[in-house]
């Protein structure tokens, strides 16, 4: 089709060098050449949000960018939230408020979540709604999801520690 | 049962299937890679009816990468058609109920007319998806375009275009149903009203598409299909029959299914092509949907037009009903006539309405084919018999929820026996329930008639519309034919249940896990849920129809019973006592008033086993696995009352849910937190059904739905509150007292909404009777009837 490229870049943490044609889209890359399968593609045109990742540290759909984009770039996917078998704050609070259920939009809805509460520590329910109304899920409704982000929140301004006893 | 004895079903555990799913570790179809795996690519029609001249696969097959190009006309010299349905009623109803059905088989991919936008007429195996896409825009079409037939109505008329020649009709089905003499009771009835309620298409749209990927093993002529359905065995049973080859040749997986909501329910043509490619091939081949095929190749649901005819007495008292519906069905019809009969089985719903005549007739059109979508034919009838309520009460210058009160079905009224047929051919009897208790509470939540209409006469007088609206349902849940289940007890003393049901998201590792830890007194950790795989079961139905927790809930428990006796009898051995005398102890088995007097699962496991120095006692066979195939008598009836409270914009039409109620039952609960997310999710597709979502097409039968920006999911910031309150009837029609929930609360928000706005807009005298209401519907409404 037409040449090859390389690139290199930081995915949670680590660093990976990859080649593949310049039209090639960031989801497809991160999925199919760097193994990381836990970003999902749900429209590849950039409404659902099942693949937002952090790029270089903001909240970006990984569907409508090229992996070539991310030539140099520092990415964080689902598969960088945890530390070893500790939950992130965010995963804890999924899991405790019963925020998924299939959890096929659940890795965009966990980076756009710790995207949002990066700018916006301590949010009202509404602005909670409007901070993860970027990434679509069908299962739940969002109720338990809008829980599980105040929970989170909470916890990691560091007013309250998650209980581990309920994993 | 934990070691303080309390049960695990009724609590809220967490779910065990979260942690894979939450660090990115689940494994959904296109997660899934195999070695030398090929891509499929589907060419699709780009018209809605036109006839097939020739498909030039000349340049596609010379593509980089390619290795094979084939058209609808090849393929139908090598691979036989789809079945005319997947799922037959039974020989009960066929016997009992006036019916014609004209179904077509679909081919695998059409090869003398296209039927709908979407259809695929040709598909390219390449080495990726990106070579697969580029080589298949190099196919040329050649289609002379036939006149589109794009409604229900039209479909029927004399003279339209046929989709189906053969069948020399556009019907592809009929059937009247019924009780009593509405002729007589119509003409006595002192107040009649007569209006049209068409209930619009919209679709299930899970946030995974749908995929499939096969693996032939030429050795021993095997295909493993992993398909991202509800319905491995049907899949299996297709698949086989399609392609010659024994069952036992053919497996299906599931793995982490992204939603299914009933469109996953069935099987489709790729389900059955790339299986076929696999083995042509050699190779494994795969094909992950994306969504603009979703949107034009994947089922869509409701589309129903309605034409009620209601009779009633001076205080709202029901008298009579007549229904004659149409269903657009779009280009095939793979599930046959169980949507339009639930439709019509839930008709009257929670009210005693001694008279109906109810006659559905489906037709074929050049859409996409309509199947089942959670609620599967009862959002329409919810609609039509919801709406007739607040007109009569309107008529008659009652409170709706007093006429719902007056025509229900009272609980000491329990059972009840309604007169009509179940679609498993069975007369339906609400078995348990309080219809009036749970509407009180739904009103209540939203904090009371009474005060709510004070609230309303305030607001109006500011120049704001507030409406109440209530949305009532009952809903036969668990149908049959049958679900199984196989429990084994391994030699380490864990227990291995697997089942024909799958999950889509349920939590089903969670739910089952809690029974069959009661079941045998262990741990949830200690069982493990093998579901979704033909190899674990010989047969089984699948998940669909709010079925899998009642019917698998009951297959559990018989084969629990049939193997706790083995169970016991082998201890009796090793512990040198009477079966009788012994009782399950946490972990293991033990004599009853003796502490310490016990054996462990994994010991009794270990005697169990088949060969040299066994612990079984004579006449027990060896091995400790049962398979149990529960077949439910019939349904077991759910219902709720949802209440909404709106505030409607007259200017631009816009809607705010301010408050959103469901009192709601499904008998025995086994995880409250997990039924409550069950309900949620189905609510938000109800809502976004009625407000936001409408699958669109134009008069050519163009699809104007054709992205995620064009239909419309509810996000977040949609979506109210939303308040529940539970009563629990339990059903006494299977061992665990549990009634099925999945669907149910995509069930009754478009009556609900639909009531509220036109309860808030009453003063314009303004009438919501079709689907969607979008603010431009309401402005509309607003300005064609203005205030008297």
């Amino acid at each position: 089709m037409s040449e090859i490229r390389e690139i290199r870049l930081t995915v949670n943490g680590k660093s990976y060098q990859g080649r593949c044609e310049p039209r090639k889209l960031l989801v497809d890359f991160v999925r199919e050449d760097l193994g990381l399968t836990g970003t999902h593609i749900g429209c590849e045109h950039g409404i659902c949000g099942a693949c937002t990742i952090l790029f270089n540290g903001e909240a970006a759909r990984s569907c409508l960018m090229f992996a070539v984009q991310a030539e140099g770039a520092e990415l964080l996917t689902v598969e960088g939230l945890a530390k070893g078998d500790e939950y992130h704050p965010l995963q804890q609070a999924f899991h405790e408020h019963h925020a998924l259920q299939c959890g096929y939009c659940t890795p965009g809805m966990l980076i756009a979540a710790l995207d949002f509460l990066a700018t916006n520590p301590a949010p009202t329910e509404d602005e909670i709604r409007e901070g993860i109304s970027s990434v679509l899920c069908r299962c739940t409704g969002y109720v338990n999801i809008v829980k599980a982000v105040a929970a989170a929140a909470e916890v990691m301004r560091g007013a309250r520690q998650p209980n581990p006893a309920n994993d | 049962m934990t070691e303080h004895g309390t049960p695990y079903v009724g609590r809220s555990l967490l779910r065990r299937e979260d942690r894979r799913l939450l660090t990115g570790r689940g494994q959904f179809i296109a997660d899934l890679e195999l070695p030398r795996m090929l891509h499929a690519a589907f060419i699709r029609s780009p018209l809605a009816h036109a006839r097939i001249r020739s498909v030039d696969l000349s340049r596609a097959a010379a593509a980089p990468g390619v290795a094979l190009a084939l058209s609808g006309v090849e393929l139908a010299r090598l691979l036989p058609p789809l079945p005319d349905t997947q799922l037959s009623l039974p020989s009960k109803w066929t016997s009992r109920v006036e019916h014609e059905f004209h179904n077509p088989q679909q081919p695998g991919l059409a090869h003398d007319k296209v039927r709908h936008v979407g259809e695929a007429v040709a598909v390219v195996v390449a080495d990726s998806r990106y070579a697969a896409e580029d080589a298949a825009e190099l196919v040329r079409l050649d289609l002379e375009p036939l006149p589109a037939v794009v409604s229900a109505e039209a479909a029927l008329a004399a003279d339209a275009p046929l989709i189906h020649e053969h069948l020399q009709t556009n019907l592809f089905g009929a059937f009247s149903m019924g009780k009593g003499d509405v002729a007589a009771a119509m003409a006595g009835a002192p107040h009649r009203l007569q209006r049209r309620f068409y209930h619009h298409r919209y679709a299930a749209m899970p946030m995974e598409c749908r995929g499939v990927t096969a693996l032939h093993d030429p050795r021993t002529d095997s295909i493993t299909i992993w398909s991202a359905t509800q319905v491995v065995h049907w899949v299996r049973r297709e698949v086989a029959a399609i392609l010659g080859i024994p069952e036992a040749r053919v497996r299906c997986v599931a793995l982490d299914v992204g939603g299914g909501f009933g469109l996953k329910g069935h099987v489709y043509p790729e389900d059955l092509v790339i299986p076929f490619l696999a083995r042509r091939l050699g190779r494994p081949v795969r094909w992950i949907e994306d969504r603009h095929e979703h949107l034009q190749c994947s089922a869509h649901s409701r589309d129903q037009l309605h034409d009620v005819e209601v009779g009633f007495d001076d205080d709202g008292q029901i008298l009579a009903l007549r229904d004659k519906f149409i269903v657009d069905c779009g280009a095939w019809n793979p599930i046959g006539g169980g949507v339009p009969y639930n439709t019509a089985a839930h008709l009257t719903g929670p009210y005693k309405i001694d008279h109906l005549a109810v006659s559905a007739r489906t037709a074929a059109t050049n859409k996409v084919p309509n199947t089942a979508y959670r609620g599967a034919g009862r959002p329409e009838a919810v609609f039509a018999m919801e709406r007739i309520i607040d007109l009569v009460a309107g008529s008659l210058g009652l409170e709706p929820a007093e006429v719902r009160r007056r025509n229900m079905i009272c609980a000491e009224e329990m059972p009840y026996r309604p007169g009509i047929l179940y679609r498993d051919g069975e007369p339906i009897v609400y078995d348990s329930g309080d219809y009036p208790g749970a509407l009180q509470k739904a009103l209540d939540a939203v904090g009371g008639v009474t005060v709510f209409r004070q609230r309303q006469q305030e607001a109006r007088r500011q120049g704001r519309y507030l409406g109440l609206g209530i949305g009532f349902y009952v809903e036969g849940t668990g149908v049959g034919p049958f679900e199984g289940a196989t429990v084994r007890i391994e030699g380490s003393g864990k227990v291995y249940v697997s089942s024909g049901a799958s999950s889509q998201g349920q939590g089903m590792e969670t739910i089952f896990a809690q029974i069959v830890a009661d079941a045998w007194r262990v741990a949830p950790d200690d069982v493990i849920i093998s579901f979704a795989d033909t190899a674990g079961i010989a047969s089984g139905s699948g998940t669909f129809a709010s079925r899998s927790t009642v019917n698998v809930s009951a297959a559990l428990h018989h084969a629990n019973e049939r193997l706790r006796q083995k169970a016991f009898a082998i201890a009796a051995n090793l512990l040198e006592c009477a079966a009788a005398d012994l009782e399950l102890r946490d972990g293991g088995i033990g004599v009853v008033g003796v502490p310490g007097a016990a054996v462990s699962l994994a010991r009794v496991a270990h005697a169990a086993r088949p060969g040299w120095d066994h612990g079984r006692p004579q006449g027990i066979e060896a091995g400790l696995e049962e398979t149990y195939y529960w077949e439910p008598p019939t349904v077991t009836w759910s219902y709720a009352a949802h209440a909404a409270i709106v505030e409607v914009d007259r200017e631009i039409g816009s809607v705010k849910i301010d408050k959103y109620a469901i009192a709601h039952d499904c008998g025995v609960v086994v995880n409250p937190l997990l039924v409550e997310g069950q309900i949620a999710g189905g609510t938000a597709q109800g809502l976004g059904g009625v407000l936001f979502e409408d699958i669109v097409y134009d008069r050519e039968g163009q699809l104007l739905a054709g992205s995620l920006a064009d239909y419309m999911v509810p996000t977040a910031g949609d979506m109210p509150e939303m308040v529940m309150v539970h009563q629990h009837s339990r059903s006494p029609l299977n061992p665990l007292g549990v009634k099925g929930v999945g669907e149910g609360g995509a069930v009754a928000p478009p009556a609900a909404l639909a009531n509220a706005i036109a309860d808030a807009l009453a003063p314009f005298r303004a009438e919501f009777n079709t689907t969607p209401i979008k603010p431009e519907q309401i402005a509309e409404a607003v300005r064609q009837a203005p205030p008297a």
